[in-house]
């Protein structure tokens, strides 16, 4: 089938059958190999070496919802990248972000993306939020084999709810299981230390601002503990990508927007190593 | 059993074609025209849900005359034959030129092929270039052949005569205002010579718009933006090669998305997006109201 797409002969008759709306459902017809969750690994004992990306968190305030990742990806106990990328666009109103095995994370997103998209062409309209969650759990879903192999892939996704009017986020685990989060969340090794971070400085008043804030210092104390998050990497000036969802779509910080960030709160870090101190009672 | 009569092979490729172009030729034309910034689509239609003009790939337009039914089946196969390319490869290695060749071996297999009717239909791929001369157009008549168009192209039952008149009147670097203006013009006029009005809301527009931040440079222009466009000045019989002032702002309002459909706040949401670009909403659907799904048969009125 695939000869048929690079020659440039007839389209063959499955491309012109009326059918399913989504891709996948297309390429599991036409081509089920390049299907990522249809791949079959060779039996083997222990885990497989592979970059892995690590943490990703989410916060929402009022009018949207910002998502943003650190930049390191490990191998055991080494770096392997200092700048990679974990924070995609999803469509114009969601982002996706990913933890886990970061070649395999990547391919999932490109699919994703490509879902959406295809959805979106051949409907003449978006899903919806809670439509494209799903998708993405049945994404995950088809990697569990994979999964168990130490292969895992765990998202965070967030958007911006059209229909209600307000950000959402959407967590996962290995197993596809969706749970929607209130406030804020993260995800990958570093999440419990940025899960605790937010915790005590998350507010539901906050600004746009104030969120972009929020989730840098939770970056930030994840670094603080986990050798796996890379913190601000000033001398090589490779900052978090940070991204914001409301209703006029997505965006990216720019690389100057996100150092600003970073760099303000390095500086209070001088003075104060732990950050900011919530109150007692 | 009757023994059939023998009809020489001449006879039936003539009948066949005849058959294709009377069907193509009860849709109303539609034009695409090469402006400044990209490439623009003008058509007549009444529906707003049931497009003639759609979003291929990131720089690819679809435009089709004829039956709906075909056409959309055409466009939906396109679409998968792109994102499957882009998906094995990469993004960049989706052409026009490959998907009309597609098309044109689709389009001549069933032509020629005994067994099936021929398509009603006439397509039209283009592709928008980083550069005006990046631009691609291609027309595709129903009998698989295919022609590399320049600056503006018709298809439709008045094709012919539309293109004569924007053959005249087309040239390079036209804003947008005035290339919608042209192909309006050139739309309205009857095959018997006379001109009639066109509404704005019976037009369909949508442009490939290389100035477009995103990837995705296809746009449906709608409500207050078209009806801009359509007022701006300096068009018509002494174009500068400025575009009117008003344009940059227009040019780039988004369009209402689903958004609006599904939330019903269309109105509030486009006014308060209007004037910015980096936001965007790609090319989701209007606003759709429940209209004509009688349309839905063959866009034959």
């Amino acid at each position: 089938m695939e000869a048929n797409t690079r020659s440039t002969g007839r389209l063959p008759a499955a491309f012109l059958t009326p059918g399913s709306s989504s891709f996948m459902d297309f390429l599991t017809d036409q081509s089920p190999g390049m299907l990522p969750g249809n791949r079959q690994l060779p039996p083997m004992k222990g885990a497989i070496e592979a970059p892995h990306g690590t943490t990703i968190v989410a916060a929402s305030f009022p009018g949207g919802v910002v998502l943003a990742g650190d930049r390191r990806a490990t191998m055991g106990n080494m770096i392997a990248q200092r700048d990679i990328e974990k924070v995609f666009p999803a469509d114009e109103y969601s982002a996706v972000g990913i933890a886990g095995t970061a070649g395999l994370a990547v391919e999932m997103v490109k699919l994703f993306q490509l879902e959406l998209e295809h959805f979106e062409k051949v409907e003449g309209a978006q899903l919806s939020l809670e439509g494209k969650a799903n998708r993405l759990s049945t994404m995950i879903r088809s990697n569990l084999a994979m999964a168990m192999q130490g292969l895992a892939v765990v998202p965070l996704f967030a958007g911006y709810d059209v229909d209600r009017e307000r950000g959402r986020i959407f967590s996962y685990d290995v197993t596809g299981g969706r749970s929607e989060e209130q406030g804020y969340a993260s995800t990958g090794s570093g999440s419990i230390f940025a899960r605790n971070s937010m915790k005590k400085l998350y507010r539901e008043d906050l600004t746009e601002e104030q969120t972009l804030t929020l989730v840098v210092q939770a970056l930030y104390d994840a670094a603080d503990d986990d050798s796996a998050t890379g913190g601000p990497d000033v001398a090589r000036r490779i900052y978090p990508i940070v991204t914001v969802i409301t209703d006029e779509g997505f965006r990216k910080l720019t690389e100057t927007e996100s150092a600003e960030i970073a760099r303000s709160i390095l500086e209070r870090r001088l003075v104060q190593p732990d950050g900011p101190r919530a109150e007692l009672l | 059993m009757s023994t059939p009569f023998y009809v020489s092979p001449q006879q039936a490729m003539a009948d066949r074609a005849e058959y294709a172009r009377k069907g193509i030729a009860r849709g109303r034309s539609l034009v695409v025209l090469q402006y400044t910034d990209g490439i623009v689509f003008v058509g007549e239609n009444p529906s707003r849900a049931l497009h003639k003009f759609s979003e291929i790939y990131d720089r690819i337009g679809f435009a089709a005359a004829g039956k709906y039914n075909e056409y959309e089946n055409l466009r939906i196969g396109g679409v998968r034959y792109a994102d499957l390319r882009g998906y094995t490869y990469d993004r960049d290695d989706v052409t026009a030129r490959g998907l009309a060749n597609v098309y044109a071996q689709t389009l001549g297999t069933i032509f020629s092929s005994a067994a099936e009717k021929p398509y009603e239909v006439e397509l039209v791929v283009a592709e928008v270039g980083a550069a005006a001369d990046g631009d691609q157009i291609y027309r595709l008549p129903h009998d698989g052949s295919i022609v590399d168009e320049h600056g503006s192209v018709a298809v439709g039952g008045n094709a012919e005569q539309i293109s004569t008149f924007l053959d005249q009147r087309h040239r390079d670097g036209m804003s947008l205002a005035e290339a919608l203006k042209l192909a309006v013009q050139a739309l309205s006029r009857d095959p018997n010579g006379s001109e009639r009005e066109i509404p704005a809301e019976r037009l369909e527009v949508a442009v490939l718009d290389r100035t477009r931040p995103q990837q995705r440079k296809f746009k449906r222009i709608v409500g207050r933006q078209l009806a801009r466009l359509l007022e701006a000045d300096g068009a018509g019989s002494t174009p500068t090669d400025a575009p009117s002032d008003t344009e940059e702002g227009d040019d780039i309002a988004p369009t209402t998305t689903d958004a609006g459909k599904k939330g019903g706040k269309s109105g509030g949401k486009t006014a308060a997006t209007e004037s910015d670009d980096s936001t965007v909403a790609t090319d989701a659907t209007e606003p759709t109201e429940p209209t004509d799904a009688t349309d839905s048969g063959g866009d034959v009125e």
